[in-house]
């Protein structure tokens, strides 16, 4: 999906994360380094993907680049401003531009409150609507672009299915007409069809609106099918990063190519004797220090300096192939 | 093979503002013991309705019109609630789709997983925490030790769900009822779940109701695999049976929506229109308006099974005798042109069909 995109130097950065670290508990028994130190950026108009295993730190990342912490150490960036110096008076504002789409379908919904409430919430905010008539043609506008029928907007969350909630948080989130929404998890609470249909919508309003996503997800295949870029999380650092087409074609961190050799696939057979490649964590504790090499244009690994040389060899050697 | 469960007739409707919305509609269905049977199927279908009348939690405003859930002899819907919280958490598990709610956030994690020994059991609390912190440690949580006092929010969305898969086995259930346990997990701990529950059923005979999204997992888990459509099941066979020889137009639909590793395509399959409305179902099959090949009878009445082997059943008017031959997707004629070059190299058995006749008799 990269092809039809200017090269990314020429691109403008909507986002950028720069040396993050979030920790949790600092200094205590239970500390966790849920992020410890990582960097990248996301152009306007791209689909940024994060992969990882759970507990890797994905979610903090979107939490933390919607302010919902304070980083313990390093900047985040939007359009140019650092958001921990937003000013009040910008604050309302920033709020509309950015939204999230949340993991959990069910804490992230009010339950008591009914669906076109929970959906025109960010319209009475900002004020988009005039009135009560303008208000009630947006919700049902919104409830057909995610699926839903118009008749489901006076029942209560506690009334639908998980995917059915999911929407609804969707719909929520598509409203304010934001310019980056951070997708964590969307799709993974919804049957494969629904999948479609969503990713389908997800993308339709990207190229109308040029819209920027952050898409959080562990559907490998689906996260390679709507992103531009890839990035690779691991105990909240970042071990790969590179267009989603490199990063599954021509993985070369180890824990990539783990990740990628447990890919479920709907075919009973290649199930029952499929073989996970297993994955030595030594290369991420044995004490040296790595920071994210550019292997080839485009393609960083999380390396040494000496490690470099071999990536580019396992580089090389793909290229030869194809 | 012995049924541990056997379903019949189930019919439940939600009493709601708008209306009586029929949820389940005569759903049959048996599981066998030891096996781990997949429920799949369109969100909304009622996977988890009909799962969740197993464990007699069925919301207030529920009402099961008719039908019988048999354990042990027993019909589960007509035992009282004290005889049924016997059963709950000690015989039976269930892994809840939504691990937040199904936390208690005011409690630590250490006993919350401890719990259903002191209730069912009667264990040391000490040991009891003991045997927690080792379930804990077996569903993948690092430093489970020290985490023991720590709160379900301290914990990332897949390390809850891992947790409330914790308080489900720590029992050693003979039924676990699993609600999409895994679709919070990335494929890693997702396949180190999988192993788990694998490992469990070898160990203790446990049998699993398993309902999922994806199809990667169920391929890699399931015996058998029952497909739902608003309120019925549509299809149900052997996991080989669903994926290499589907026969209901909604199953081709949901195999043909996957993307895979190579799908490069600028859009992807999605079955067109949406579910019908439950407050007045179809008289004829539900999925007919959504269904490409659908015939004028689809929109009449509703299609008996059709038996396609003794173990593979479909709910689809294109089975009829005298309905037209008619081509599937092409990938489902690529899913059973592999089907036909496994078994013939004998890499999976032919399913077997005896007796005479189509239509499976409603008595089963
Ligand atoms: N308490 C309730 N009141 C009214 N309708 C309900 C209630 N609970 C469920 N329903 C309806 O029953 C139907 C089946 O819901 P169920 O939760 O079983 O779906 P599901 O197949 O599990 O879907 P998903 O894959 O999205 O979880 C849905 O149409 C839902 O809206
Ligand atoms: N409020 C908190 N207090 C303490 N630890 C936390 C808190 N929130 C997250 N963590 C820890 O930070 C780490 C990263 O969590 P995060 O939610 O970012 O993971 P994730 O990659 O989103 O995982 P998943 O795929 O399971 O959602 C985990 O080890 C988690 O236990
Ligand atoms: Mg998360
Ligand atoms: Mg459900």
């Amino acid at each position: 999906m990269m092809q039809n995109n200017p090269q990314p130097q020429e691109r403008k950065k909507l986002v950028e994360v720069k040396h993050l670290k979030q920790y949790f508990n600092a200094g205590r028994r239970n500390e966790v380094k849920a992020i410890d130190d990582i960097s990248f950026e996301i152009y306007e108009g791209e689909t940024f993907g994060l992969v990882g295993e759970s507990g890797s730190g994905k979610s903090t990342t979107g939490r933390s680049i919607i302010r919902l912490y304070t980083p313990t150490s390093g900047e985040i960036e939007f359009n140019g401003t650092d958001i921990s110096k937003i000013k009040h008076k910008d604050m309302l504002q920033f709020r509309r531009e950015m939204q999230m789409i949340f993991q959990d379908p069910y804490a992230s919904l009010n339950p008591r409150m009914k669906v076109k409430d929970i959906i025109a919430e960010g319209l009475d905010i900002h004020h988009l609507v005039k009135n009560e008539a303008e208000r009630d043609a947006r919700v049902n506008e919104l409830l057909d672009l995610v699926g839903l029928s118009h008749d489901h907007a006076t029942r209560y969350p506690h009334e639908f299915s998980g995917g059915q909630r999911q929407r609804i948080g969707i719909a929520r989130a598509l409203a304010v007409e934001p310019r980056f929404i951070i997708a964590d998890e969307p799709i993974s609470a919804l049957d494969v069809s629904i999948q479609a249909q969503v990713v389908n919508l997800l993308r339709d309003i990207q190229k109308e609106q040029n819209l920027t996503y952050l898409f959080i997800a562990h559907d490998l295949s689906m996260v390679k099918y709507i992103s531009d870029r890839i990035a690779v999380m691991h105990n909240g650092r970042l071990m790969e990063l590179s267009s989603a087409d490199e990063v599954y074609n021509h993985p070369l961190h180890p824990y990539t190519k783990s990740l990628l050799s447990a890919v479920p696939l709907p075919d009973p057979f290649y199930e029952r004797n499929r073989h996970r490649k297993g994955y030595d964590d030594r290369i991420e504790t044995d004490g040296q220090l790595r920071s994210l090499k550019e292997i080839v244009p485009g393609h960083f690994v999380l390396a040494t300096e000496e490690e470099v040389a071999g990536y580019q060899a396992a580089a090389e050697e793909y290229h030869l192939d194809d | 093979m012995e049924k541990i469960l056997e379903v019949k007739d189930l019919q439940i409707d939600f009493d709601t503002f708008a209306g009586s919305v029929k949820a389940i509609r005569n759903v049959d269905f048996h599981l066998n013991k030891g096996e781990t049977l997949a429920i799949v199927g369109e969100s909304g279908s009622g996977k988890s309705v009909t799962v969740r009348s197993i464990m007699g939690l069925l919301a207030n405003n529920a009402q099961v019109t008719s039908g019988s859930i048999d354990f042990k002899g027993r019909d589960i819907l007509k035992l009282s609630n004290r005889e049924i919280e016997k059963i709950r958490g000690n015989d039976i598990s269930m892994i809840f789709q939504d691990p937040m709610t199904s936390l208690d956030p005011t409690m630590p994690i250490g006993k919350q997983v401890a719990e259903p020994l002191l209730i069912h059991g009667s264990m040391s609390k000490k040991k009891a925490m003991a045997r927690a912190e080792e379930v804990l440690e077996l569903v993948g949580i690092t430093n489970a030790k020290n985490r023991m006092k720590d709160y379900p929010h301290q914990f990332s969305g897949g390390q809850r769900q891992r947790i409330v898969i914790a308080i489900a086995i720590v029992n050693y259930p003979e039924i676990l009822i699993a609600d999409e346990p895994t679709t919070a997990l990335d494929v890693t701990i997702q396949a180190q779940i999988i192993d788990l529950m694998k490992e469990l059923q070898n160990k203790i005979e446990t049998s699993i109701i398993f309902i999922t999204h994806d199809l990667g997992v169920v391929a890699g888990i399931a015996d058998r695999v029952a497909v739902m459509y608003a309120g019925k099941i549509i299809e149900y066979g052997s996991v080989d049976e669903i994926f290499y020889n589907p026969q209901h137009p909604y199953t081709w639909g949901l195999l043909n929506s996957m993307p895979t590793l190579d799908t490069d395509s600028d859009r992807l399959y999605a079955i067109p229109g949406t579910p019908p409305n439950l407050l007045n179902p179809p008289k004829g099959d539900a999925f007919a308006p959504r269904n490409p090949y659908a015939m004028a009878i689809d929109y009449e009445a509703m299609p008996p099974f059709f038996k396609i082997s003794d173990t593979h059943y479909a709910a689809t008017w294109l089975l009829h005798p005298d309905a037209p031959k008619t081509e599937p997707p092409v990938a489902i004629k690529k899913r059973q042109a592999e089907f036909q070059r496994l078994v013939a190299e004998g890499k999976i058995n032919q399913p077997e069909y005896e007796e005479e006749g189509g239509v499976k008799d409603d008595a089963e």
